[in-house]
């Protein structure tokens, strides 16, 4: 435990020298044009301290964005206000609810394509392709247009983000379950046949058992994929709710610090969905009697 | 003793459990045919312990996978109990032990011997009776709730041998199943599998690498010869039933030891 505290503060404390250094750099120019504008000069620690103090700096540094962050969660809940539309966590919630919807559609429709994939030749031939062409269409392109179809067959809101972020997560569970199910070999196989087991015993007994680590791994991608898709969608569609519309507004009014906290929120958001993934992981996989 | 002898000695023609006339094989690949098995006679008496020795691509793991219906031969006949091979197979003839355990990972040892018995539909209450008692036979009573990587690779091996032995097939197929143990271990295991064989009387089909293996375990030790897979020789052993570890030190064991090296050697053109 303590072997690994120093080598991760190491990074911890690099990274947070570096952006420091970096919002200096940034934002000195805005305050040397103001210092010229009030015909003051500036010494070195008063420009320094001027840097990481602005209104709407060009970089933001982590003591501002913390500050924003807590602003509009923490401190919000305490005045029992966490639902309202400046908290952040009124937002999280909007996205999360689209990711989450999304992530299940995605994997439902993942291991489904994944079970078709493997039991059946033509749908291995013809669907893989397709699921590949999928994921090389930039979704930024494609993600109007979905918000635009569904909304002229009148489905609004929750859903149309929730099918970006399935198209986004479902990939990742096709590929990792195709691969997981096709894990067993050839003598575990043999080994069913002798006992003349039928296609549907051989899946419940051996291949789905056997790509469980397969799932969680892709579980663990299409999570983190489907939070991005959520967000993708609240952007073509001048959303006000949602991660993802805190970082267009943010962007309209030079709001830096707004978008970095909304982006540290989504990425808060993102490590605790993977976090929990993996814990329920441990556990499945330790009552499967994994090595521990 | 030849077969004739054995009949002779009061064995009957409907002892016969696995019948083997002018069996062929080839399997088609993308380098051309590849002839398995040619002209494959032999025949299986119940209670038989039966080897299969010869060197690589001598077809002895293919004749055991045809006997299991995992291969279908390309010409020939085999019958298993009087059957096809596959409706043998549907009539839970056999047992078959792979060279590596197997064992799912997942479960526990009981569980992994329940497997066989769940997909044949037996009641819980039966299958908790079966594993004990074929736990019991392999000598890993009290191991039910454990999980594979708890145990011994040995052990693991014991435990798949149980597994092919839940369901009461009358015939054991086993291919090379202690080719991965060491020496010590397979030694133990050999005498362990006598012992099992003693008090089933169970018919064992068994394919080896190893010539003293080959000869301390067996009955009839079969021969081989690669390209084209054939039976070189067949070997009726007249050691007793009865065999310590010890006989292997006798001239009786070294001379069919010699007869089997001379076979392997005349069937395997150094080419």
């Amino acid at each position: 435990m303590m072997k690994s505290v120093v080598p991760i503060l190491t990074v911890v404390v690099a990274i947070m020298v570096l952006w420091y250094a970096a919002a200096i750099g940034m934002n000195a120019k805005w305050a040397r044009d103001q210092a010229t504008r009030a015909d003051v000069t500036l010494t070195t620690p008063e420009l320094i301290a001027d840097t990481w103090s602005q209104e709407r700096p060009v970089l933001p540094v982590p003591h501002q964005v913390a500050s924003e962050l807590w602003k509009t969660t923490g401190a919000m809940a305490l005045k029992g206000r966490a639902f309202s539309k400046r908290s952040l966590i009124f937002h999280g919630w909007i996205t999360l609810s689209a990711t989450l919807l999304g992530f299940v559609f995605g994997t439902g429709a993942g291991i489904l394509l994944a079970v078709g994939i493997v039991h059946n030749k033509a749908m291995d031939m013809s669907v893989m392709p397709w699921a590949i062409a999928s994921q090389t269409i930039p979704i930024l392109a494609i993600a109007p247009m979905i918000i635009v179809v569904l909304n002229s067959v009148g489905i609004q809101g929750l859903v149309p983000k929730a099918f970006i972020s399935a198209y986004l997560s479902f990939f990742p569970v096709v590929v990792g379950m195709v691969k997981g199910l096709r894990s067993p070999d050839g003598m575990q196989l043999d080994l069913l046949k002798t006992y003349s087991a039928s296609g549907g015993e051989t899946f419940w007994k051996l291949r789905l058992p056997s790509s469980m680590p397969y799932l969680f791994t892709a579980l663990k991608v299409g999570m983190a994929a489907s939070l991005v898709g959520a967000i993708v969608g609240e952007l073509p569609t001048g959303a006000i709710r949602g991660l993802g519309a805190r970082m267009l507004t943010g962007s309209y009014y030079g709001q830096t610090i707004q978008i970095w906290s909304a982006l540290f929120a989504a990425a808060i958001l993102a490590a605790s969905l993977v976090g929990i993934i993996s814990l329920i992981e441990r556990r499945m996989l330790k009552r499967m009697g994994v090595k521990p | 003793m030849n077969g004739l002898a054995f009949r002779q000695a009061g064995f009957d023609v409907n002892d016969i459990v696995i019948q083997a006339k002018n069996l062929d094989l080839t399997f088609e690949t993308n380098d051309g045919p590849i002839h398995a098995l040619k002209g494959v006679d032999l025949e299986i008496n119940k209670g038989d312990f039966v080897s299969f020795i010869g060197p690589s691509g001598c077809g002895k793991t293919t004749f055991l996978r045809v006997i299991a219906a995992l291969e279908h031969p390309t010409g020939g006949e085999i019958t298993v109990n009087g059957m096809s091979p596959d409706e043998a197979r549907q009539n839970r003839a056999y047992g078959y032990v792979f060279q590596a355990a197997g064992l799912y990972p997942w479960r526990t040892i009981g569980g992994n011997i329940k497997l066989p018995l769940e997909i044949m539909g037996y009641s819980k209450a039966e299958q908790k009776a079966k594993v004990e008692k074929v736990l019991d036979l392999v000598d890993l009573a009290g191991f039910d709730k454990k999980f594979p990587w708890q145990l011994s690779g040995g052990m693991q091996q014991r435990a798949s041998i149980a597994r092919a032995l839940a369901f009461d097939a009358d015939i054991l197929l086993m291919d090379e199943p202690f080719g991965a143990l060491d020496e010590i271990v397979r030694d133990h295991l050999n005498e362990q599998l006598l012992k099992l064989w003693a008090r089933t009387e169970k018919t064992i089909g068994f394919v080896t690498h190893s010539i003293p293996e080959a000869v301390y375990l067996s009955t009839k030790i079969v021969v081989m010869s690669p390209r084209p897979g054939q039976i070189y020789d067949v070997i009726e052993s007249t050691l007793p039933k009865d065999r310590p570890l010890d006989i292997r030190d006798t001239q009786e064991f070294l001379d069919i030891a010699h007869r089997v090296r001379e076979g392997l050697r005349a069937g395997h053109a150094y080419d």
